[in-house]
């Protein structure tokens, strides 16, 4: 256990000096940060002694050793727009990603495994080809939009007036199919709750909640079909297997197999693609965000992209390829709890 | 029983009318703008979005109106004293945020600051010095005669002294500018404006509190909170308008401007905006440039009507030079010169009947449409047989290739900090030089001594008409000469819910005064 924690540090280690190196030869081609830091009638000039002033004149090699040094002693620069350690920065948006993630992976965990074990027990039922059919549609459209319908529909509201008012089912049929709207279409909203640190949350507030609904929406409308047909896969593996028929020739109840024995086995797969999934939805979160003006890390991040705020593109990346080594390594450790029988690497067989 | 109760309430309406008239602040206003303030410093950055924070919770001494006249603001009156000098007269029981005063010792400390700002001294070096006579008496002189010292007057916006004055814990000074990293004065705010920062959150959300001993009783203003919260998205920034999730939004997109007409709870403002949006001609990359024919073919061959109308919508006014209406510099008799048969014949005689290939280049996300506006400059100039090889890039990148002048026709917008017509000339078209920092936009390496005369001439002559007259002589000029393409002038536009009225208070520089805004 002990080595193949010390083995992921330094796997940790070695990444993020990866990443750091990358980030690190690619900011030239990002463009130039004073841009967004002065007017355009400052002369050339000025620019140059703000330039010097902040190190931008230096060979990359001297740059990069000053950036090393520092974030040897944890100090990640300062970023060029915010004028704070982009540490800090991070952390005042991280609680909103995960937030956001943490509802989008809330919403997939709720509808996928019932329906997924739904269409594995009954795949001939009118029920299963509606949601596999439904999930076809789902995993094909892009988030954004998703997103872009779900405000059209759910925040501004539809009128339909394509049916004949003057008849009962027209009226019926317009009502029917139009939105009132009203769902919050931007931000996190007014009453965030103080936990602790910089993280403020939406959970314990109905504004909060409210303004939750549609990013998670968007946010898991891109994985739950993907959940829903690998649950359904792996279950309808499984439950041709041989311990099933033995379980159910000894007269076991359906729920005790399908729910017990079928499901922890279903399980497995599921939990190494959902963690490197929920790495993927960290990713997913830049459309999201952009689309919500959720103020978190994903915006953050495309904001500092078009700003060239290079200290900020680094960190970023160095905390994303961090949350991936440590999910990485939750994943085994949990499978290794689901299955006993699992090896960890670095563990002697 | 309800009869009695309306005309109850009926009867305390009428008994509390003569105290709303006194504009009791109340409301509340919700807005989104593409960004929001980069810091609270005003004098870190000259940009659109520091000047828009500046009107919000600091005072100009005098400010633009409507009709690009000034309205005294700190500053009661003014009176010229000779060709160098103009005498200020301030406002009296004027307060900062803090509760100090507004004296001179506070404009001539924050003139002081001006001239240490990197963005901001370019604006103030024909200034010279500031003659403090009394507390409530100053005249700013300058070196030579200065017809635009009031214009250059609109970007004084007295700060606190005392307030921005000692050392922080950390043994700063309260006064320093920093362009990387925090400040005092990047953080915390003391103005005489309208607004106070109650709260900040960069990049997420900025609150306003009306001032309670706000110093312009007369001003209509009824807003008491306002909430800005920036939302970079187009797309995102009208949906919370049209839920009702934000009251006000600028800037509006072209593409949504039918949108937010057809919507029944909002109303539209767009005026004809002041940027400039134009092409060089680079004569230093391609030689054909260097001759006024081939220049004028290019002249002829873009359609600036075609452009405005379709891909900008009608969103943009068709440009034949680069000062817009209402600028001293705006000449009344060009006009865009479209005209296919006219370009291919000027192309003959020039010798370049089978055209060339040049390379163009463009942000593809600085201005209103930039990419598609040279997509569509390229295919028009492939009926006179120049090939463009067209490259765009995000404006991160753009700005260092421009710099480089590394296209044979680069595209620029140009909005002049002076809102005077000089200013584009100074920028745009004088002849490059490094020392002197002339034509520092100037990526056609065009030269005309003569316009460059002119137009220096002009910023000596402090009598208006002739100083005008100067100015369209120049553009005249220029546009005879084929100096540049001009395109358009980007339009502006703004949006809000029915109850709010934005119109009074928008105007061509793009500063709402908010202060003054009305909710009903």
């Amino acid at each position: 256990m002990l080595a193949f924690l010390v083995q992921r540090i330094s796997q940790a280690f070695l990444v993020m000096f990866v990443i750091s190196m990358i980030a690190f030869a690619i900011q030239d081609g990002l463009g130039d940060p004073l841009q967004e830091l002065v007017g355009m009638s400052v002369s050339l000039e000025e620019r140059d002694a703000i330039r010097e002033d902040m190190g931008l004149n230096d060979p990359i090699y001297v740059q990069y050793a000053r950036f090393a040094g520092n974030a040897l002693q944890g100090d990640l620069g300062i970023s060029y727009f915010y004028g704070k350690p982009t540490l800090q920065v991070i952390a005042e948006h991280l609680p909103a990603t995960l937030e956001l993630v943490i509802g989008a992976s809330l919403i997939i965990l709720v509808f996928s495994v019932p329906i997924g074990v739904y269409a594995a027990i009954r795949p001939q039922a009118f029920l299963s080809k509606f949601f596999m059919s439904i999930s076809t549609v789902g995993i094909s459209i892009p988030v954004f939009l998703t997103a872009i319908v779900l405000i059209q529909l759910f925040s501004i509201g539809v009128t339909i007036e394509l049916f004949p008012t003057e008849t009962g089912w027209g009226t019926w049929l317009n009502g029917a199919l139009s939105t009132d709207g009203g769902l919050p279409s931007y931000g996190r909203g007014d009453e965030l709750t103080h936990l602790f640190g910089t993280w403020t949350s939406g959970f314990f507030s109905w504004d909060g909640l409210w303004h939750l609904v549609l990013p998670c929406v968007s946010l898991a409308s891109i994985m739950l079909p993907l959940f829903i047909r690998l649950i359904r896969a792996e279950m309808m593996e499984v439950l041709q297997s041989d311990y099933i028929r033995y379980a159910r020739a000894k007269g076991l109840s359906s729920g005790r197999i399908n729910f017990l024995h079928a499901l922890k086995n279903t399980m497995l797969p599921v939990i190494t693609v959902g963690g490197v999934q929920l790495g993927i939805m960290v990713a997913y979160t830049i459309l999201t965000e952009t689309v919500f003006q959720w103020p978190g890390m994903g915006l953050m991040f495309l904001e500092a992209i078009t700003r060239s705020d290079i200290p900020l593109i680094v960190a970023y990346l160095m905390v994303v390829g961090l949350v991936f080594v440590i999910t990485n390594t939750i994943v085994d450790l949990i499978y290794g709890l689901v299955n006993p029988t699992v090896k960890l690497t670095g563990k002697k067989a | 029983m309800r009869k009695l109760l309306t005309a109850f309430v009926g009867s305390m309406a009428l008994a509390a009318a003569p105290l709303a008239l006194s504009a009791e602040a109340t409301k509340e206003l919700k807005m989104a703008y593409d960004a929001d303030p980069v810091t609270l410093d005003i004098h870190e950055q000259l940009s659109g979005g520091m000047l828009q924070l500046s009107h919000m919770t600091f005072d100009p001494l005098i400010r633009w109106n409507k009709d690009l006249g000034f309205d005294a603001r700190l500053a009661e009156s003014w009176e010229r004293v000779d060709d160098k000098t103009m005498r200020f007269n301030l406002r009296e029981g004027v307060k900062f945020h803090s509760g100090n005063e507004l004296t001179t010792k506070d404009v001539k400390f924050t003139y002081e600051r001006l001239k240490q700002s990197s963005d901001f001294k370019a604006i103030f070096a024909p200034f010279t010095g500031i003659n403090v006579i009394d507390d409530y008496t100053f005249e700013l002189v300058t070196a030579e005669p200065y017809p635009l010292l009031l214009n250059t007057a609109t970007y004084i916006f007295p700060m606190d002294s005392e307030f921005y004055s000692g050392e922080t814990e950390d043994g700063q000074s309260k006064a320093a500018i920093t362009k990387h990293g925090s400040s005092f004065a990047s953080g915390n705010l003391s103005g005489t404006g309208p607004y106070i920062v109650t709260s900040r959150q960069q990049g997420v959300r900025t609150e306003f509190e009306r001032f309670a001993d706000y110093w312009d009783e007369a001003s209509p203003g009824n807003v008491k909170k306002i909430v800005l919260t920036p939302i970079k998205e187009n797309n995102t920034r009208v949906s919370a308008l049209l839920s009702g999730g934000v009251d006000f939004i600028a800037p509006v997109p072209p593409t949504d401007l039918d949108r937010i007409k057809r919507d029944k709870d909002t109303d539209l403002v767009t005026m004809s905006g002041t940027r400039i949006i134009l092409f060089h001609l680079n004569q230093d990359r391609v030689e054909a440039f260097k001759n006024p024919k081939v220049r004028q073919a290019v002249a002829y061959a873009i359609n600036q009507e075609g452009i405005a109308a379709k891909i900008m919508k009608g969103f943009a006014t068709p440009a034949a030079q680069m000062s817009p209406a209402g600028y001293s510099g705006h000449n009344e008799s060009l006009k865009p010169r479209y005209d296919v048969e006219k370009a291919q014949q000027l192309m003959k005689e020039a010798g370049y009947e089978d055209g060339f290939t040049i390379t163009m280049m463009s942000p593809n996300n600085r201005y209103v449409n930039d990419d598609k506006i040279a997509q569509a400059a390229a295919a028009m100039l492939a009926r006179i047989n120049i090939t463009v090889d067209l490259k765009t890039l995000p404006k991160a990148q753009y700005w260092p290739e421009f710099d480089a002048r590394s296209g044979d026709m680069m595209l620029i917008g140009w909005h002049a900090d002076t809102e005077d017509s000089a200013n584009f000339f100074e920028f745009l078209t004088f002849c490059p030089n490094a020392d002197t920092g002339a034509g520092q936009y100037n990526a056609g390496y065009y030269c005309n001594p003569e316009v460059d005369a002119l137009v220096a001439k002009a910023n000596v002559e402090t009598d208006r008409e002739k100083r005008a007259a100067m100015l369209q002589d120049a553009e005249k000029q220029l546009y005879d000469d084929a100096a540049f393409i001009p395109l358009h002038w980007q339009d502006l536009a703004w949006a809000s819910k029915k109850n709010v009225k934005l119109e009074p208070i928008l105007n061509v520089m793009n500063f709402p005064y908010l202060g003054d805004l009305v909710v009903e």
